[in-house]
This record gives structure tokens, sequence and C-alpha cells, in this order.
């Protein structure tokens, strides 16, 4: 088409409303704001055009991008290539993405490059190309619009700036997590004569603390204190929750050893902690460890609300040690304290565990792992020792398809005599 | 370990025909051998693969430290062979001519020849030496940044797809750009490897016959640098395709072909 196929009419009257039917004024109107010259759209549109052979070699270029480049045409059109325009680096993108994809698809779209200016400046622009073929389907020539970017790419540059600021905070904040996890753990367990001992703790999040503790400590007299919890909620909140609640058991326990007696307190301390809109709960079992004349330890329970531990005898029995009735810890004044009393014999294992272990979910029926599943597992483990026990479990959390909470585990044996080794789990 | 779903190993062609093992360079995939691969199947037996940390192979097998230099991907390359038990020529486009050249000097008896298309064993120039690679490394910098703002459609979302689904191949296919289609970050360690790898002292070690076809207009390897190649190997031929681009096996792939057939013809009789 050229300018001449559409007659230029001038503008009608201000006053004239909308298409007149059959009437020749408002069509006039119209066309005069249409495109009438396809040569002036081609030069003057707001992006930049540009055709190359396939070898790159610029054949046609608009007025808009030379413009732009502050190239003239005569210097640019069967003298350089399209890549002559692009920085090295881009070019070297333009080599190993660009015309790759450009031929195996035959159209690339929005791709960021920079543009080499004739005064030495780079103009940021998004390139999008076609391949015009024949009629055989065979590449003729390559054609290429030009969007100037500068916005677009300073808007991009501040979105990646802060998502790598976003990177480094997240990184910041898993050390953070991680370094608090370590100071509500024990960073060793205490070496306690007759006793062998093992623990483990499973973190589902590395971002955010978890509210599981446990702890292993001295008592008077040859006698030793235990305890295994979880706090509701995960967090900074939780993490205050576990340190008041490590350090309530652990000066509780001193004061008056009596298991059912440091969780009384550890309850009344956290139900004066709590505020209406801030509760903190949190489960507990609470061990006492008193050495037996026959051998072993004599162990009393007490459990605020926690689940039961999972004792394996050295004779390949296995059962849970029941506390029911136990309340959740820091939800009512007078919370009850179930309490039960094991004898811990050579070659027996005990063990203690948060309920992310039994809520796993598992891609057996039912989707989440059990309390009847880990006492079938306990069953399959004795006997055992502490040290094979935490290993099994260690595995068996591996084999879950997902572990949402975290998980303490806090295993105990009396060795046989004379360092007779029970049968490990394998 | 299964190497041929890590590398996403393709075998297709004449059963009973020598093996020709096409390796394909920094930037897209095997997808890059497609005009070349229906000529090439007539005669030969042809296999195909992605580097590990592109198009679809395993990204849950990419580790920085492997894939930080070029051996990592020289070991990929004669665990493949071992794997298949094939003896192949091998022709490597671009940087994995380098890594075809390290495989090759490593297990010179694993490969019958080795074609080095568009190679470069250094991009950078040495004014020490008087070597001119064409780059700087400022000019590598500026790539990076080109690689940071053009993710081609990449998104974490996409990892699943790409990180192969081998009961669910459709996931994969027909995606935009998926053939050029890489994680950010792997993209910029194999970068690195390509564009600062220097291997020109590992071109003499080369035993085996080889053939460098390079293109006669290269913005990535220029034609001094195919020379130079041509005289550190002992014995090797060199060819010039009438071809403008690195990529010579899509800007001209009959030629292209035609240059691998009659190499690999000779190399394995």
């Amino acid at each position: 088409m050229t300018s001449g196929d559409v007659p230029h009419r001038t503008p009608g009257h201000p006053g004239d409303r909308g298409p007149v039917p059959g009437g020749g004024e408002a069509v006039g109107q119209v066309s005069a704001l249409l495109e009438d010259s396809a040569e002036d759209l081609y030069e003057n549109a707001p992006c930049g055009y540009l055709s190359t052979l396939l070898d790159g070699q610029i054949a046609k270029i608009n007025r808009t991008l030379l413009d732009w480049l502050g190239h003239r045409r005569e210097d640019l059109v069967g003298r350089k290539r399209f890549a002559d325009l692009l920085t090295v680096g881009g070019k070297l993108y333009h080599e190993t993405h660009f015309a790759p994809l450009l031929r195996l698809q035959g159209e690339v779209s929005g791709i960021a490059l920079e543009l080499k200016a004739a005064d030495g400046g780079r103009l940021p622009v998004l390139v999008t190309s076609a391949l015009k073929r024949d009629s055989d389907g065979r590449p003729l020539l390559i054609r290429t619009t030009v969007f100037d970017a500068r916005d677009r790419r300073a808007y991009e540059t501040e979105l990646l700036r802060a998502r790598q600021e976003a990177d480094r905070e997240r990184e910041r904040l898993q050390r953070l997590a991680t370094t608090l996890q370590r100071t509500l753990l024990p960073p060793a367990l205490e070496n306690v004569p007759g006793l062998d001992v093992a623990a483990h703790y499973h973190i589902a999040s590395a971002d955010e603390v978890g509210g599981d503790f446990y702890d292993l400590f001295p008592l008077t007299a040859g006698t030793w204190g235990l305890f295994l919890g979880d706090v509701r909620g995960k967090g900074a909140a939780a993490a205050a929750v576990t340190s008041l609640a490590r350090y309530t058991l652990r000066a509780a326990a001193v004061y008056h050893p009596d298991p059912a007696a440091v969780l009384g307190n550890l309850n009344t301390v956290l139900n004066h902690e709590s505020h209406g809109d801030d509760p903190r709960f949190c489960t507990v079992l609470y061990g006492l460890l008193i050495p037996a004349d026959r051998g072993g330890f004599h162990i009393t329970l007490a459990s605020g609300g926690h689940p039961p531990a999972v004792l394996m005898r050295a004779d390949g029995s296995a059962d849970y040690v029941h506390t029911p009735g136990g309340q959740l810890l820091g939800v009512v004044p007078d919370a009850d304290i179930a309490t039960a009393t094991v004898h811990l014999g050579p070659g027996d294992t005990m063990l203690l565990y948060t309920d992310g272990l039994t809520e796993a979910h598992t891609t057996m029926a039912g989707g989440r792992y059990s309390d009847e599943a880990l006492l079938d597992f306990a069953r399959s483990l004795a006997p055992t020792t502490a040290q094979a026990a935490i290993a099994a479990v260690r595995d068996l959390l591996g084999s879950f398809d997902t572990v949402d909470d975290d998980t303490a585990l806090l295993a105990i044996t009396a060795p046989r005599p004379g360092g007779e080794e029970a049968r490990g789990a394998g | 370990m299964d190497v041929r779903n890590r590398n996403r190993v393709t075998v297709s062609g004449r059963a009973d025909g020598p093996v020709v093992m096409l390796a394909h360079g920094f930037g897209c995939d095997q997808n890059m051998w497609r005009l070349v691969v229906p000529a090439l199947e007539r005669d030969f037996r042809v296999v195909l693969f992605d580097h590990v940390g592109a198009g679809r192979s395993d990204l849950s097998a990419w580790n920085e430290e492997r894939y930080s230099s070029l051996d990592g991907y020289a070991d990929d390359v004669l665990e493949i062979c071992h794997e298949l038990d094939v003896r192949p020529v091998f022709v490597g486009h671009s940087v994995s001519a380098s890594v075809g050249v390290l495989a090759a000097s490593r297990e010179p008896e694993r490969f019958s020849g080795l074609v080095l298309l568009t190679p470069s064993p250094c991009y950078i120039d040495d004014p020490a030496t008087g070597y001119r690679g064409g780059f700087s490394a400022e000019d590598i910098d500026e790539l990076l940044e080109s690689l940071e703002s053009n993710y081609l459609g990449w998104s974490a979302a996409m990892a699943p797809v790409i990180m192969g689904h081998p009961e669910r191949p459709e996931l994969g296919e027909e995606l935009t750009n998926s053939f050029c289609r890489t994680d950010p970050k792997i993209a910029r360690v194999f970068a690195r490897a390509t564009f600062l790898s220097d291997n020109r002292d590992d071109l003499a070690g080369v035993r085996v016959p080889t053939l460098i076809a390079q293109c006669s207009q290269d913005a990535i390897a220029p034609r001094e640098v195919g020379e130079f190649v041509h005289a550190q190997i002992d014995g090797s031929e060199l060819v010039t395709l009438s071809a403008t681009g690195h990529c010579p096996q899509l800007s001209a792939p009959e030629a292209t072909a035609s240059a691998i057939a009659s190499f690999a013809a000779g190399a394995v009789r």
C-alpha cells in the first residue's frame, strides 16, 4: 500500500457527533486519523524494526532505531550484523542462546539485551525475533522488533537486587535459627555411669526454630533427671517458651526432685507467663532415674500431656509406658500430671520422642505414621541399644514422605553386665 | 547411579553402525543437533545426551563442585561411554570440544576419533603468549549479567518439570524456550567453567584421529583459534565450513553432517 491509496480529508467540524448513517463526513474524519502510510508507520513506529539476513547482516532498519542508536542508515545496512550492535557479553549470549533458539523455535521473544549506541552509550532493550520463511518453509530472513527497556530494566535490576538481598537475609535467618536451636539443646549428653544414652534432633524447617527440647542432668546422690518436651508453635515465641521450660525444669528438679512436683512447678510458671493472646503450652515427659540394687535404674516418669515412652525389653518384648490423663502444661492452674514407675533392667532400652515422629506423613494407608506403627517398629527392634534405636528411628524419619514438625528423640539403655552387647537393630 | 537418566541419553540410528556421540555446548541442549541427526542416523548409531544442568538432565545430580570445572563434564562423558559400552567418534560442539579433549586424553582407547566443532581451548586473550581467544575477563562478566537478566522463562516452579519425570515425559515437552532453559545458578557456573577454562596445554596430549571443523564467520571462536587447535594436535585435519555464527549444526546442517560423516567413516575404518 502506498500513501496515495487513501485520500486525505480534512477533519470534520468539532461539533460533529458520531457516525451519520450513509453520510461521508464521519468516515473522512476517521480515515484522517488512520495510519495511511505503511512507510511512515514502519519508519517512525514507537519501536525499533530491524530485518537481517540469516547470517545476521542488517538488510533494513527503521528510523526510530537509528535515532535511538545515533547511527546513519548507510553505516549499518549491508555493512554490519545485528550482533555488531550488541555488547560483547550480549554477543556471547546471542550466539549461545538467542540464535540457536531462533533456529529451533522459529521465534524468540522478550530477550533482554543491551545495544551499543554510536556515542558509546548503552541502550537496554527487549528484543523479539521471528524467522520469515519461503513457501517451502526454508528460512529467508529474520525480523526483529526492539523495545526501549530503560525503565523496565531499572525495575528488573531493582527486583534482582531485592531478590539477592532476600536470599542473603534468608541465609542469615537460617544461620540464626540453627544457632538458636543448638543453644536450646545440650551440646553433649552427660556421661551417666551404668547408662548408655543417645539423642537426635530432626529439624523440619531450616527457617524456623522448632519447639522440641530434651536434657539429661545429675541430681543428688547418683540420681539423674531427664526430660523431653514439645512447645506448641514454632519460631522465636516458641523458642522463648522452650528456654523458659528447660531452665524451670532444671531448677525445679533441684528444689524438689519428685517428677510430678517438677512438672507441677513448670505448669505454674507457664500459667504465670501466659497471656490471653499469647498462650504458652507444652507437653513434657520427665523422668527421675535412681540406680537399682539389682542393676539398672528405677525410673519414675511424669507426663504432662506427652506421648508415652516406649520400653524395649532385653527379652525382645516392647510396650508403651502408659501415662494416661496427664494434661497439657500451661493451660489450667492445676494440671493433672500422670505418673508411672518402671524398672529399666540390664539390656532394656527406653525411647522418648515427640509427636513429629508419630504424625509424620507416610505413603502407608492413613497417610500418617501412628502410635500402633511405632509400637510395631519398637517390637521389631527389641532388644536393642540406645545408639541402635536412635539410628533406626533416624532412618525411619528419613524414609517418610514429609516430617512436618521437628522431632526430638532420646533413648537410654541399661547395658548388660560385662559389656555384653544387645543384639542391635541392624 | 543411573547415568542414562542423569544425562538424558538417547540412542538412535543404525543399530549396527559405528557410534557417533554428539555433545552440545554451553547454552542449550541436545536439541542443538536436531538438524544433523537425521542425516547421521542413516549410517551411524547416534548417541545424544544433555550435560547435567542442561535440558532435561537430572538437576538433582548437579552439584557446584563437580560441574564448576570441565573435568566433571569429561567424567560424565566417560561414564556414558562405559555405560553404553561404546567406543564412539565424539563430536563436541564449542565447550564440549574441550570436554572431548579432556576425556580423550584420559582414556584415548575409549574413542575412535574426535570432531571438534567450533572449538576454543581458551576464550580469553593471553597477551603474554600472543594468544588471541577473542575475549577479556570483563566480557565474561558482561555475559553473566546477560544470563542474570534472561532466565528464558525459567522459574522455581519449572524446576520439577525439567528435573526428569521419566514416568511423565509429556511434562517436559513443548515449553517455550525449553531448549535453552537453565537454572540461573547452574548457567552461571557452566558459563564460568566454559569461558574461564584454559585447555591449551591439553591439546598436545590428544592421540586419537581428530577433525577440527570451524565456521568461516564465528563471533565466538575466530578462525585463528581453529588454526591454533589444528597446529597443536598432531595429525589433525582442519575444515572450514561455509557458515556464519557459532552453531553450524543449525546454520549449515548439511555441510556439518557431511563433514562429521565423512570423518567418522574414515576414523572407524
